[in-house]
């Protein structure tokens, strides 16, 4: 078995390419791949076939996020309720999602929360615009998605549903664009300058759903309620994927990240499977992704969900310096094996 | 150009039009409705009371950005984030001071906390705070009946400015009483007489300026309290200067020019 070295075919796509926008499983008919279509199917057995050990290792990643989902709160509910504190009158973590203040010294604030109420035309105080530029610091270097996946509580709740769905095979009722939630972002932004109101903190599932966890319950359940059968029942990955404005301002701002997949097209055999499990199958286009060498879209929120489903190791978290010099190396790596 | 409709436009182009009309009618809706929500979930911002230093209602919605440091911080655990579907305006700060009154802490802690300026560190001394004011039932109030209570008086922390005592002696067929009286200069709206108050139903209690306050007008000159607020500025003219034409008139308040003018 020596498939054809057509790397360069791959790299000028066939008319028309450009008009692939990162439909899921598109890539499937389009490319001409240098492997025959037996490895391809080797590699959704490997997929399918996974023993029970490694398909727990699969999981590793969702068990890691759902740690430092929950741990987060965890930090919140704790400081609030139980009086943590690392020292006298010191607490741990106070505050929630828009806002918090990390051992009563390091300030927290939602970018989007701020940018919000700086446009209804109040004047921020110094500490939360510290907190924000510390926040959108942390997520321009590891990506802005990074809190959809491994902060947001409500990701919790999609994911759930996402789930559910695909177990129950439900079908589409309708598709919407994912770049329908950029005009919803836009949306919020108008209607904050119009009615001097932070337009999304004011109806966001997702601060009801940690406010409410953390100080007190009331009816927010019903809004996630109605995002969980809205994900489940009418548009797959409805809320995160489409809607959400936070998301969208992530998504932004996660274009510079230095934590990215890397994508080595060497061993890829286009089994698609990535793009089954991954909620944002659009990063996903491989011819794109063979171009770049990894998943640069700033709507790849780094769930690690992609990585260890691979069954030829193509997808894996890197640090973005070094991706080119892998790259060049798992190329090199390749070709000694052709020639061999 | 063959599928030119009835209009004249190509059919692309009606297209593209009738496609950015659909947008804008998405967005239109979309945008109405979003507003919509947000001023229904506004509407009860009135009637809340916030913690001390509170911007003025509007500036206080936009400000907040309800991260309940303020509730984490307060001393005694009075104050609580609103949560949707309640009847006050969703996520922001608020206490009920029949259940937990506010207790002037001196360094005004849920102030230092906020972020955003929501509560504003201009404030410097608790006792200028002004989170409500308090408002007495007289048809219910214990010393409008003649009764000895004035706890109301005796728990204020703004001791004798904020609630004062009213003395109306024994008379033929009345009884004595001891009546408090609220000062509006004074009180900062803690809550602790609301608390405090021994009725079923308190009998004095905290609400909000803007639903309890009144104002006279500027135009109201009460002559005969020379030494009120309104009439402090009032000088009685000087006289004129004598037959000189066209002399200039005294400054003195509008409303006593004529009174004093010569020839008239």
């Amino acid at each position: 078995m020596s498939p054809p070295d057509n790397t360069a075919s791959r790299r000028s796509p066939p008319d028309g390419a450009k008009k692939h926008l990162g439909r899921p499983g598109e890539f499937l008919e389009s490319a001409q791949p240098p492997f025959s279509g037996a490895d391809t199917q080797a590699s959704m057995d490997k997929v399918h076939n996974l023993s029970g050990g490694a398909r727990v290792w699969s999981w590793r990643y969702i068990v890691l996020r759902r740690l430092t989902q929950v741990g987060f709160l965890l930090l919140f509910f704790g400081t609030a309720h139980w009086g943590w504190q690392v020292a006298k009158d010191v607490p741990l973590l106070a505050g929630n999602l828009s806002a918090s203040k990390f051992i009563g010294l390091i300030p927290l604030t939602d970018p989007f929360a701020a940018l919000q109420i700086f446009l209804t035309g109040h004047v921020l105080e110094q500490e939360s615009l510290i907190g924000a530029a510390i926040v959108l610091g942390i997520y321009l270097l590891i990506g802005g998605r990074v809190f959809c996946s491994w902060v947001c509580p409500v990701n919790v709740v999609t994911d759930a549903a996402g789930w559910l769905r695909n177990k129950m095979g439900i079908q589409a009722l309708f598709h919407l664009p994912r770049s329908l939630r950029y005009f919803v972002l836009l949306a919020a932004l108008i209607i904050t300058v119009v009615t001097g109101l932070a337009a999304f903190e004011w109806v966001s599932p997702i601060g009801m759903m940690h406010r409410e966890i953390i100080f007190g319950l009331g009816l927010g359940f019903t809004a996630l309620l109605a995002i969980f059968l809205f994900d489940l029942l009418i548009l797959k990955h409805g809320w995160c994927g489409h809607l959400c404005p936070l998301g969208a301002f992530y998504s932004l701002i996660g274009k510079t990240s230095l934590v990215r997949v890397r994508f080595d097209k060497n061993t890829c055999t286009h089994c698609g499977e990535c793009a089954k499990i991954c909620p944002e199958p659009q990063v996903l286009n491989l011819k794109k992704l063979d171009e770049r060498g990894y998943v640069f879209s700033g709507e790849c929120s780094n769930c690690g969900r992609c990585s260890p489903i691979c069954p030829e190791g193509s997808l894996k978290f890197d640090f973005k310096p070094l991706i080119r010099s892998h790259n060049v190396q798992a190329d090199a790596i390749a070709v000694q094996r052709r020639t061999k | 150009m063959a599928d030119q409709g009835p209009s004249g436009l190509t059919s692309s182009r009606r297209d593209f039009l009738v496609k950015l009309a659909q947008g804008a009618a998405i967005a239109g809706t979309g945008g109405l409705l979003w507003g919509y929500m947000l001023r229904n979930e506004a509407r009860a911002a009135p009637y809340a009371l916030r913690p001390p230093g509170a911007l003025a209602e509007n500036d206080f919605n936009a400000a907040c950005i309800k991260c309940g440091q303020c509730v984490i911080d307060c001393p005694p655990l009075i104050l609580k984030l609103e949560p949707a579907g309640g009847a006050l305006p969703i996520g922001m700060p608020f206490f009920e001071p029949r259940t937990g009154a506010c207790i002037m802490c001196p360094d005004i802690p849920c102030m230092k906390a906020c972020p955003t300026g929501a509560l504003s560190p201009k404030l410097k001394r608790i006792e200028d705070a002004r989170m409500g004011l308090a408002v007495i039932d007289i048809e219910n109030c214990l010393s409008y009946k003649g009764l000895r209570c004035e706890i109301c008086h005796r728990e204020c922390p703004i001791k004798g400015k904020a609630i004062t005592l009213e003395t109306h002696p024994r008379q033929t067929s009345r009884h004595a009483m001891f009546i408090p009286l609220v000062h509006s200069d004074a009180c900062t709206g803690c809550g602790i007489c609301e608390k405090a108050c021994p009725t079923d139903i308190a009998a004095i209690r905290i609400l909000p300026h803007k639903l309890v306050q009144g104002r006279i007008g500027e135009h109201y000159r009460l002559g005969w309290t020379f030494d009120t607020e309104i009439t402090k500025d009032f000088k009685p003219a000087e006289a004129l200067p004598a037959a000189a034409p066209d002399a200039p008139v005294p400054k003195t308040a509008p409303g006593m020019d004529y009174l004093n003018e010569g020839g008239i």
